[in-house]
């Protein structure tokens, strides 16, 4: 367990929130970005999925699934990254994630959608595993490949026209919560050439001087192995 | 209640699940709309004039006015700010957040695994229908889990919500075309049968859509 304590941002409703989080999990990774954008303090605990701390029991109270975030709110547990973020969003409606025109809020969730399911589902670790058990290694690399890419095509296509210094404009909404890590480990772990994606590079190096962003990336969590 | 001015237009494919989503919520909050068919079987999601509504290619699209909305998801907040009859989501947080989650275990953990895009890249590698329900039956063990403690008549509890409109496309299209054993997931079983009494469900299912082909009521 490690406290990490931040000035809450005005007077917005009082959080006390546990993050439940792993620091290589681009899902965890989403609503530490959003946390940070809302400025929202919160107490960072651990889950090591390579060790699989995941199937603990105390962890397998909190969330039967196994899955890492969850997020823990005074009594209310949520899981799963979109939950959470819409729960958030519900709850705490500083720095709103979700613009108020419907045709740029619409585009937001859609962005999201094409991340959380034709993007991220498709290069989870257990997939990967299990194609290369089935299918073999090379398959496995050509999976995430093609999937990631047949994504970030996606969403260049559906952005463009839309992104301005971010993925729907000016401001740092939904999209890029879920845009952010997912580009990042595209190229980082993927090794994918985000270059073919000039929006998506573009809001890519964007990202990089956000602070939020900074302070939510793998590296700067408390369980980051060197 | 009709949309004021003209009427919204749904396009959609009789077999999409994520089509299904939209259609139970139409009928749930009482809009009529004009159903256009899109043949993902015969490729016409790539055609230019869809491809102009959706750069991905994908169904549903909800089109109300000048408004073009894609993803079920994106579109079923759509229709919960504009059109607030019927809610899709209970009021109480903690359980607004439980019909997100399950949303999200269908439309990311199992949906994608059986779509005929990722279908037709396993083809050939291993028989579809095997892949598909390897994933259909990990998703359904999560949920048989996570709505133990909730469920009631309906997912959540006694009404029907957001988590519904997800699971009963997902259960059905799970018993129709992937030969799934339901009986090893009583509490959605049962919750298929509480589906199966609603007109609002039942009239949104693939076999009463338009373009359903003659010999799918099976």
């Amino acid at each position: 367990m490690h406290n990490q304590e931040q000035k809450a941002a005005g007077t917005w409703p009082l959080s006390n929130l546990v993050l439940y989080s792993f620091w290589q999990s681009s899902c965890s990774w989403r609503v530490r970005f959003a946390l940070k954008l809302k400025g929202l303090p919160y107490e960072y605990r651990a889950v090591d999925l390579v060790k699989g701390e995941q199937f603990s029991p105390e962890f397998q109270r909190l969330n039967p699934l196994g899955y890492v975030p969850v997020l823990v709110d005074g009594g209310v547990v949520v899981s799963d990254s979109f939950a959470i973020l819409m729960y958030l969003e519900d709850k705490y409606p500083q720095n709103t994630l979700l613009p108020e025109d419907p045709q740029l809020r619409a585009l937001n969730l859609q962005a999201a959608g094409v991340v959380t399911s034709s993007i991220q589902p498709l290069h989870m670790q257990s997939l990967l595993k299990y194609i290369e058990d089935k299918f073999g290694p090379e398959e496995r690399l050509l999976w995430a490949k093609t999937h990631i890419e047949k994504g970030l095509l996606a969403l260049e296509k559906l952005l463009k026209g839309f992104a301005g210094q971010y993925a729907t404009g000016n401001s740092l909404y939904l999209a890029d919560v879920f845009l952010a890590p997912q580009i990042a480990v595209a190229v980082s772990r993927f090794k994918i050439d985000i270059t073919q994606y000039p929006t998506l590079s573009r809001i890519h190096e964007s990202y990089k001087s956000v602070p939020a962003f900074l302070a939510s990336i793998p590296e700067a969590q408390a369980d980051a192995s060197h | 209640m009709e949309a004021e001015g003209s009427q919204l237009k749904l396009y959609s494919y009789w077999r999409s699940s994520c089509s299904c989503r939209v259609r139970i919520a139409l009928n749930l909050k009482g809009i009529k709309y004009e159903y256009v068919a899109v043949n993902l079987a015969k490729g016409e999601q790539s055609n230019s004039e869809f491809l102009k509504l959706n750069p991905l290619g994908f169904v549903p699209v909800l089109v109300d006015g000048e408004v073009v909305v894609s993803d079920s998801f994106a579109i079923l907040m759509y229709l919960e700010d504009k059109y607030p009859q019927h809610p899709l989501l209970p009021s109480d947080l903690a359980k607004r957040a439980l019909n997100y989650q399950v949303a999200n275990i269908v439309s990311s953990s199992i949906q994608p695994f059986q779509n005929l895009v990722v279908l037709k890249f396993v083809e050939g590698k291993i028989d579809p229908q095997t892949w598909a329900r390897h994933h259909i039956e990990r998703g359904f063990a999560a949920l048989e889990k996570l709505l133990k403690d909730h469920a009631g008549k309906y997912a959540t509890g006694d009404e029907v919500f957001m988590a519904d409109l997800f699971v009963a496309p997902q259960v059905d299209g799970a018993i129709r075309r992937f030969k799934v054993d339901m009986t090893q997931f009583p509490l959605l079983l049962r919750l298929h049968e509480a589906y199966s009494e609603l007109p609002s469900i039942q009239d949104a299912m693939p076999e009463s859509q338009p373009d359903a082909p003659p010999s799918s009521s099976s």
